[in-house]
């Protein structure tokens, strides 16, 4: 076998008192696509940003092609022939194609020439690997897909030899993420090398040669992706054994508790994004919406839940109307048994600066218990709140913790503890599981199936086809503002893209 | 043939007046480009003035006037770069303090050295840029319109005049035709892609705050050593603040910027010439209505008439690298 394309030894390097990589290994063969798993916060991306010069390690050494290696910036990478494609793209955004490419790699000091010998060498890279795209559109005029193909070509026109992708599948759709997936064999026939960060297992099963696992700062295990399984590398991953699949029974579907009927809602820039909707959701049912980002469903769900106002249409909640188009607000509507859990957390869903027990009132901290007098019960809300901890097994368990010292995956149980605590009729959740770890992912879904099984309504909006599909006993697909299509849970993953890029029905497509 | 004349005078006054506002404007135009904001032009062109006037009166040459402007308006740009960038502390505040310190020590230093109230001495003709006459513009002076525009309008002005107006071009050749100016368009909308180009995002900034130094040195040397013969105190009168309006309303970009300031520099010459002189229809107009136009235009033109103007989307905010 050839000598690896990148060999670590021994890589140590930590942030204040947090251990982010401890003593890794790690050996990536030349020519093959090398999957790196682990929950977030296991120390993936801190080892990658090492590796590209990002961060410097606290000790350990870095071969490339069988080379002793210093990598002190990106520059020493890119030198190094090492490509990055990261998860929030590096791109400016007002530029166009051709000078996102040339940035910092622009040759001489006048632009002219550097721009046209830009210009062949794109057409020669679309040519080679099948990377089309437009030298002179403007980035943000680009859908996600190609601007991260722009991404990948910043990376060869670099000369990379070496590609790290970091999580590139998050913002695709199912089709986008199959070409870019085309792509990387390709560049592998080339005889480029890939390293491909995600947390999906199903990617790494599906494209990878190899694979390693990472677990709190450590690397846990490598492994051949033909020796291998999905259950292996989760147990591997968590460090127990984890349940993939949600168990559930069928659903008992009662009254009608949410109606929405023929609901549009512009934005602030006087764009329809959700288009005459019309849907119920009943009493011991889980109603999934499916959709890429930025179809609709954000605000859909903002505008059910009083923080946007709707331009016309009619919600009822428990048959009596909720005023969306004018002063519905989330306060009444948390009076009148209906709980949203926000898709961003951070920014809706919790005060980070406050501490664990404040946040887990927040929004009901004028319920009679919560208060003696015009002032909070501060004692009541720590024991409320340490009840929840102990119910929702929030870690760690300390509720006078500042809110961002919680790992993701906990912030977003303290939210789904208030939420669920206040035992709504109707629960509206977005991306329950957005940056979360397998084992809270697996607690998550158990607790959102309970509630159905009480005999709530629940709405659950997610980008994640799999948890729609494993959740939903109703999948309705959201695309381009409408609701294109109402599928049952045993909907197979084709048919739902297929909906979700809008295409209306499999025969349409051939 | 009176009316032409009068136009020609008020155009001529024009472009004398919006010289400092356009050399200020175009060093705002760097820094805010490469993301840091600066309110502290004002300060940069009144201490670069102060400069300007006091070597200028103590070694007799305005050459030596200028490189003393130069120099401490770069090291007021640099004081603020190290605040913003290596220290990444609040962009405005630390343009606010430059703008005190500006204020105070050019006042206390001048009283200091040459005590005339804060003054620096008057200064004869060699310690100023005077006027460069173009080529046959005597001779054809007597010309009607073309003749007259060449002469006066065009012909005439100080060397610091012609640098100002040839920077424009100059400025868009830089931003939109060279490395530089692409690596300082990108860092002002996402530092962290050009900080994974490799490139190295404090030394690129640096380099901006320094041209902007430059640039506001002149506008200082211009203030007192061409428009007038000496600094007095508060010479500035607000132009850096103007030049800020200006460079939002020309939406960052150098063509625009020339423009902006032409129009501002037009409504103060317009102040300076009808002020006190009776207008058709309206009869009289008190001469402060004048001098209050072009802070009135300000706050109209900010106020929304541009339409939005967008700033570089990384401006105001100190780079750190992200986990």
């Amino acid at each position: 076998m050839a000598e690896a394309a990148i060999e670590l030894v021994g890589i140590n390097k930590s942030f204040g008192a947090v251990h982010a990589n401890r003593d890794i290994d790690l050996k990536v063969h030349r020519g093959t696509i090398h999957g790196i798993i682990g929950e977030n916060g296991a120390g993936k991306s801190t080892l990658m940003s090492i590796l590209y010069g990002f961060y410097q390690a606290d000790s350990g050494s870095i071969s490339v092609n069988g080379k002793p290696t210093t990598i002190d910036t990106p520059n020493d990478a890119i030198a190094a022939g090492i490509g990055m494609v990261h998860q929030h793209f590096m791109l400016v955004e007002n530029f166009t194609v051709l000078e996102n490419v040339i940035l910092g790699a622009e040759g001489e000091p006048l632009l002219n020439t550097s721009i046209a010998k830009a210009r062949s060498e794109l057409q020669r890279l679309e040519r080679d690997y099948g990377l089309e795209v437009d030298p002179d559109a403007v980035i943000e005029q680009l859908p996600v897909g190609l601007q991260q193909r722009v991404e990948i070509l910043k990376a060869l026109y670099r000369g990379a030899d070496i590609l790290i992708l970091d999580e590139p599948t998050g913002v695709l759709t199912p089709a986008e993420a199959d070409h870019l997936f085309r792509i990387l064999a390709q560049l592998k026939d080339e005889g480029k090398t890939v390293v491909l960060i995600t947390h999906k297992l199903r990617e790494i099963m599906a494209i990878t040669d190899a694979v390693s696992v990472m677990r709190q700062g450590e690397m846990v295990a490598t492994r051949k992706t033909s020796e291998t399984t999905v259950e292996e590398l989760a147990e591997l991953m968590v460090g127990r054994r984890v349940l993939l699949r949600v168990e559930k029974g069928d659903a008992n579907p009662g009254d009608v508790k949410l109606a929405v009927r023929n609901l549009t809602v512009r934005d602030s820039r006087g764009v329809t994004m959700v288009d005459n909707v019309s849907f119920d959701v009943r009493a011991g049912e889980i109603v999934g919406i499916a959709g890429v980002a930025g179809n609709g469903q954000s605000e859909l769900i903002e505008s059910i839940s009083g923080i946007r106002r709707a331009l016309s249409g009619e919600v009822t909640l428990d048959g009596s109307p909720i005023d969306v188009t004018g002063t519905a607000d989330p306060g009444e509507l948390r009076e009148r048994g209906m709980a949203h859990v926000p898709e961003d957390r951070h920014h809706v869903g919790l005060v980070l600066q406050f501490e664990e027990n404040e946040n887990s009132i927040l929004g009901y901290h004028d319920k009679p218990q919560y208060l003696s007098g015009p002032l909070l019960n501060r004692d009541a809300i720590v024991a409320d709140a340490k009840d929840k901890i102990e119910k929702y097994d929030i870690r760690p368990g300390n509720p006078m913790l500042k809110t961002a010292n919680f790992s993701g995956g906990n912030q977003q149980k303290i939210v789904l503890a208030r939420e669920m605590d206040a035992d709504p009729g109707v629960l509206i959740v977005g991306q329950p599981t957005r940056g979360v770890d397998v084992g809270a992912i697996e607690f998550i879904h158990k607790r959102l199936i309970d509630m159905r099984d009480q005999g709530k309504a629940v709405l659950l909006i997610s980008v994640e086809l799999d948890e729609i599909r494993s959740l939903s006993d109703r999948i309705l697909v959201m695309f381009d503002g409408r609701i294109v299509g109402e599928r049952g849970p045993d909907a197979t993953e084709g048919e739902l893209g297929l909906l979700m890029a809008g295409v209306e029905s499999k025969e349409a497509a051939e | 043939m009176e009316f032409f004349t009068t136009i020609v005078q008020i155009l001529d006054s024009t472009v004398r007046l919006s010289v400092p506002l356009l050399l200020a404007c175009l060093a705002g135009l760097y820094s805010e480009r490469s993301g840091i904001f600066d309110i502290g032009l004002e300060g940069k062109m009144l201490a670069g003035a102060f400069a300007a006037g006091a070597a200028a009166a103590v070694m007799g040459s305005a050459w030596a006037g200028l490189a003393m402007a130069v120099l401490i308006s770069v090291g007021l740009a640099l004081v603020h770069g190290f605040a913003s960038i290596t220290h990444r502390g609040n962009q405005i505040v630390s343009g606010v303090a430059i703008n005190f310190v500006a204020a105070g020590s050019t006042i206390i230093l001048g009283q200091a050295w040459f005590s005339q109230g804060g003054r620096t001495p008057s200064l004869a003709a060699e310690g100023r840029f005077g006027a460069v006459n173009l080529p046959f513009a005597d001779a054809v002076a007597d010309v009607p319109i073309v003749g007259q525009i060449y002469s006066e309008l065009l012909s005439g002005h100080s060397l610091l005049v012609y640098f100002a107006f040839a920077m424009v071009p100059f400025t868009w050749w830089v931003l939109f035709r060279t490395r530089f100016g692409l690596r300082l368009r990108a860092v002002g909308e996402n530092p962290a892609a050009v900080d994974t180009a490799g490139i190295s995002v404090a030394w690129l900034r640096y380099r901006a705050v320094i041209c902007t130094g430059i640039l506001c040195g002149f506008a200082g040397a211009y203030l007192a050593l061409a428009m007038n013969a000496g600094f007095v105190k508060d010479m500035t009168a607000g132009r850096g603040f103007i030049a800020l309006a200006a460079l939002i309303f020309a939406k960052w970009r150098p063509v625009p910027a020339m423009m902006a300031c032409l129009l501002f520099g037009f409504l103060d010459a317009a102040a300076i010439r009808l002020g006190g002189s009776p207008l058709p229809i309206v009869g009289r107009v008190p001469v402060q209505f004048f001098q209050a136009l072009p802070y009135v235009l300000t706050v109209v033109l900010l106020a929304g008439f541009i339409g939005k103007a967008i700033p570089p989307r990384a401006g105001g905010q100190p780079y750190v690298k992200e986990r």
